[in-house]
């Protein structure tokens, strides 16, 4: 044994020296190949290199893209650049900074912010880099320091391009804004194709084009004198400009509906259910993007967050609401689809339901009830007690399944960025986050648009355009072409289409005509809408924003405005063809009729009148 | 026993009453004379390349005193010892850098180290000493070379903490520590096949995650990293400086204190990365012979002390830390000189800083402790 384990260890240690010899010589290998390496730098090139060393006052310098401008439909400018002066500072070539800065001081007036941000700069950047202390300056600003400059060696006049949106907030959910490149963001992007870039996409449109937009950075080889200044260009590779973006949304459109919504809060979402484009998305108040593109002032920023008003908040796709009654054509169409009814059968609203051996009344908005109703006329009448029996003859399961296909409960893939999904309840999504399993009264409560299901503006309109089309789905888009003067070839931007399965077209039309009848009929709801120029089908809504207890009652000018309800309204037009579909919500307006529809109107009015 | 000879210089010469000294602190006196030589040489480098700054050199010179004072402590811990020691180094090593992960991740950004208050230690430091002695003492505990099982292991072993600290994220330490442990198992007798092997299975995998496991950015960052000069804005522009930098330099320099490159700021990284573009503009070919001579005497010193040690641990650890050094080198070098890619591996002893210092001043102890812990052997 003893034999044994000594011969291995002679083996082991032979095998080790071995190794490490192996190791030697390739140690010694692999520094001969540097040293040749060194040998072809230093001894066969180094003619070449004295020179470029002698010369070396080559820099490269990049040269960043334009970014591509944005266009409403027809045209008209929503986001540009433009030029701008900004005097920037050196500070390893100036000799004394706080005097300098202080002269300069006393030419154009340098703000405590300015002097902050400055200093914040001057940390974050590399040496030799220009630092603005002053920007936006103004023509006289201009001159005033031109006549100057000779005093203040290693401070320049810059000019540069500053993103500029003239319809400031009217398209700013839509648009978005651009916003210096911060921390977290150079994470992700490409460090050298952003280099001399500073703005970068932070919301909206300009956020999901970012890369379309942003372009392709050039560069620039330039001889430089001892003090840094260029004195000629070797070489340019031109950067390529981002390329433009047309828009579907109408900016005329877009003003039309925020006049409408006047001082109430909400947003509207219209969209061509022939094609998915998105002709205008509001939500009201709009707040100036321009305030984001040089940096916020933190008095600006805080004004607007702490507005009861929200204005910084993308109410048309972040904002989740109860549907309420305008989740009724669904539930009807569920209901002829699954064949749990017919369209001419009768149910009895006595003006409450009761699930069975369970004394709790779910109420109907109306009193009395409705006495007997079909779907149509629990459509135009918005009989509750109808779509409780007929969500409780579906069961949540099927009900799911069949919502499910509409878009609601997960993000429509639209093209501007910081969408949501709403909220599509099941038993399986209440046993994962709430431990508890599904109650029928829950599915009752669905059945009218209340409870945990949740919808943003964005997936109502969504899904109204899809049962306008007939069950012929479009992924929403806000951006229909793609240019540049690189791509002379327009790019046409298409989402996804799929045709919804269905097991007929007339339990659609019957849907549709219902609607049509909330419009025309002689107990509708939204009876003002009714004109001679087209026909609409629509459904009004009214989401509650708290309880009413048992057998209280609701009284609108009792309770405060906050907790007032919410009126929604979605409907499409012209009904043969339709070429609009819209849906509104007016947080805290109460019912859906009287508030909501008048905004639709107007904003199919233009659409469709031109007026 | 005694089957590799190095050359005469690095052979043990008869003792001297200062080497009786030397013996009694522990210490091996050509590789502490080398070691003296390169820092030495360093500090000369740069003083020029921190623009004659005399607080540069301060600096330096106080880690290098704290660095060889480390070294010194660990030459008088028996190798006996460190073996023992091994498995609860590793394992608080690991600790440490899931640690950092977890403190970075709720920081929202990458962090290497731990505060201590006093100073501010890197988990992958310790990782550097930590993985090398875990693997040596695990292959050390059965016969060499190590079955596929075993292999296996060591494998995970070696694995673990290199994802750590590829996620903080430290590439450039990633590889130090990898290649510690990939030398690791070649000097215990990884067979032939097997390199080959690995070699083979790494071309499909890496192809199949830069298809499919990869985003566009990524895939540029990659590019990039392989291939600076595509990217002249960024890491090209500091290459084809360096490069100047060096070319310049010729046979014999433009001499101390007078490189172009470097004092008109066209070279970065001048005193930590770069130093060794400033060595090669400075004092031309002749001064990188100098240099990379040191470094040749100083890793065939240490691979000779490891042949001479007298058991495996010793052994696989002494060659194992020798060839980590040389990676150091070699990957600085080669990025400078741009042949490799740009990674953040400083010129061991030459660059200023300090972190990575005391790391490889302490590998050296060990050396110098293995040599000096020997049992005499009848010869």
């Amino acid at each position: 044994m003893a034999y044994i384990t000594l011969k291995d260890y002679l083996r082991e240690s032979r095998l080790f020296q071995n190794r490490a010899l192996i190791a030697a010589v390739l140690v010694v290998l692999t520094l001969a190949a540097l040293l040749t390496r060194l040998v072809v730098l230093q001894v066969i090139n180094h003619q070449h290199y004295t020179t470029l060393s002698q010369d070396n006052r080559v820099k490269v310098l990049p040269l960043p893209p334009t970014r591509g401008l944005i266009h409403d439909r027809n045209g008209l400018i929503l986001a540009q650049n433009l030029p701008t002066f900004s005097l920037e500072v050196i500070p390893e070539r100036v000799e004394n900074l706080d005097q300098t800065l202080r002269e300069l001081g006393a030419i154009v007036e340098i703000a405590d912010s300015d002097h902050k941000r400055f200093e914040q700069l001057r940390r974050q950047r590399r040496r030799f880099d220009s630092i603005p202390i002053r920007v936006r300056l103004d023509a006289e600003e201009v001159a005033r320091l031109s006549a100057n400059r000779h005093r203040f060696p290693g401070v320049e006049i810059e000019a540069k391009l500053l993103r500029h949106y003239p319809l400031e907030d009217k398209t700013a959910h839509v648009v978005g804004y651009v916003g210096r490149i911060n921390e977290q963001e150079l994470q992700t992007i490409d460090a050298s194709s952003y280099s001399g870039t500073t703005h970068i996409g932070k919301t909206g449109v300009e956020k999901s084009y970012e890369e379309v937009l942003h372009g392709k950075v050039g560069l620039q080889q330039v001889e430089v004198n001892a003090l840094g200044r260029i004195i000629r260009v070797l070489h340019s590779e031109p950067p390529e400009p981002g390329q433009n973006l047309q828009l579907s949304l109408d900016a005329g459109l877009q003003q039309a509906a925020i006049t409408a919504f006047g001082e109430e809060n909400g947003a509207a979402v219209a969209i061509d259910p022939r094609n998915g484009a998105i002709l205008a998305l509001i939500s009201n108040p709009g707040f100036d993007p321009n305030l984001f593109v040089e940096g916020i002032s933190a008095k600006d920023y805080d004004m607007l967050q702490q507005s009861g008003s929200k204005p910084l908040f993308n109410r048309a796709i972040r904002g989740q609401y109860p549907p309420g009654s305008t989740l009724k054509p669904f539930i009807g169409l569920a209901g002829l689809e699954t064949g749990t009814m017919t369209a001419n059968q009768k149910n009895y609203c006595p003006g409450f339901f009761q699930l069975p051996g369970n004394s709790h009344k779910y109420r109907d908005w109306r009193k009395g009830g409705h006495g007997g109703v079909n779907l149509e006329e629990a459509i135009t009448q918005s009989c509750d007690v109808y779509f409780y029996a007929l969500a409780h003859q579906m069961g949540i399961d099927k009900l799911q399944k069949f919502l499910a296909r509409f878009g609601f409960g997960r993000v429509t893939g639209v093209d501007i960025a910081g969408e949501r999904a709403g909220l599509l309840p099941s038993r399986e999504w209440k046993k994962r986050t709430r431990r508890q399993s599904w109650y029928p009264g829950e599915t009752l409560i669905m059945g009218i648009g209340q409870g945990y299901f949740l919808a943003t503006p964005l997936q109502l309109a969504h899904a109204t355009a899809t049962l306008a089309a007939r069950g012929v789905e479009h992924q929403p888009r806000v951006v229909q072409n793609i240019s540049g003067a690189y791509q002379p070839d327009t790019a046409v931007n298409v989402g996804m289409t799929k045709t919804l399965q269905q097991s007929s077209v007339n339990n659609w039309i019957k849907v549709i005509e219902s609607m049509t009848q909330v419009i025309e009929g002689q107990r509708g709801t939204a009876r003002s809408l009714k004109n001679d120029d087209y026909r609409i089908a629509g459904k009004t809504g009214t989401a509650q924003v708290f309880t009413v207890k048992q057998d209280e009652e609701y009284d609108e000018e009792k309770v405060d405005k906050k907790m007032r309800d919410h009126a929604l309204f979605i409907a499409f037009a012209p009904v043969e063809d339709p070429r609009i579909a819209v849906a509104v919500i007016v947080e805290n307006g109460g019912h859906g009729g009287s508030i909501a529809a008048p905004i639709a109107k107007r904003i199919m009015d233009y659409h469709l009148l031109g007026r | 026993m005694n089957r590799f000879y190095p050359p005469s210089g690095l052979r043990e010469s008869n003792p001297t009453k200062a080497e009786g000294l030397l013996a009694g602190l522990h210490l091996d006196l050509p590789l502490l004379t080398g070691l003296i030589l390169l820092c030495l040489y360093g500090l000369i480098v740069l003083y020029s390349a921190s623009g004659q700054d005399s607080g540069h050199i301060e600096r330096q010179a106080i880690r290098l005193a704290l660095a060889f004072t480390v070294m010194i402590v660990v030459a008088q811990i028996p190798p006996a010892q460190l073996n023992r020691w091994s498995p609860r180094l590793y394992v608080v090593s690991l600790l440490l850098l899931a640690t950092v992960l977890v403190i970075g991740h709720v920081g929202k950004g990458a962090q290497r180290w731990l505060d201590l208050g006093f100073f501010r230690f890197q988990p992958a430091e310790l990782a550097k000493l930590a993985v090398p002695m875990m693997i040596t003492w695990f292959l050390a505990e059965k016969t060499l070379p190590p079955t596929p099982r075993r292999l296996a292991i060591a494998g995970v072993m070696i694995l673990a903490p290199v994802l750590m600290i590829a996620k903080q994220p430290d590439l450039g330490t990633a590889l130090l520590v990898a290649s510690a442990g990939i030398f690791a198992l070649f000097l215990a007798g990884l067979s032939w096949r097997f390199m080959g092997g690995m070699i083979v299975t790494a071309v499909p995998a890496g192809w199949v995650l830069w298809e499919w496991g990869m985003r566009e950015y990524q895939r540029n960052r990659v590019l990039t990293f392989l291939d600076p000069e595509r990217d002249p804005l960024g890491s090209g522009y500091h290459i084809i400086q360096s490069e100047i930098a060096i070319g310049s330099g010729g046979l014999y320099g433009k001499g101390w204190l007078n490189g172009t490159q470097s004092h008109l700021e066209f070279l970065p990284e001048r005193t930590t990365d770069f130093i060794f573009a400033v060595l090669s503009e400075e004092f031309g070919l002749t001064g990188v012979l100098i240099l990379l001579s040191l470094y040749l005497f100083v890793i065939l010193r240490g691979l000779y002390i490891a042949t001479q040690a007298q058991d495996t641990f010793n052994r696989l650890l002494g060659g194992t830390l020798t060839l980590v050094f040389f990676v150091y080198l070699l990957v600085n070098t080669g990025m400078v000189s741009g042949l490799l890619p740009v990674v953040g591996v400083p010129l061991p002893l030459v660059s200023y800083g300090g972190t990575s210092l005391v790391t490889i001043m302490a590998g050296f102890g060990v050396l110098m402790s293995i040599h000096t812990h020997r049992k005499l052997l009848p010869t």
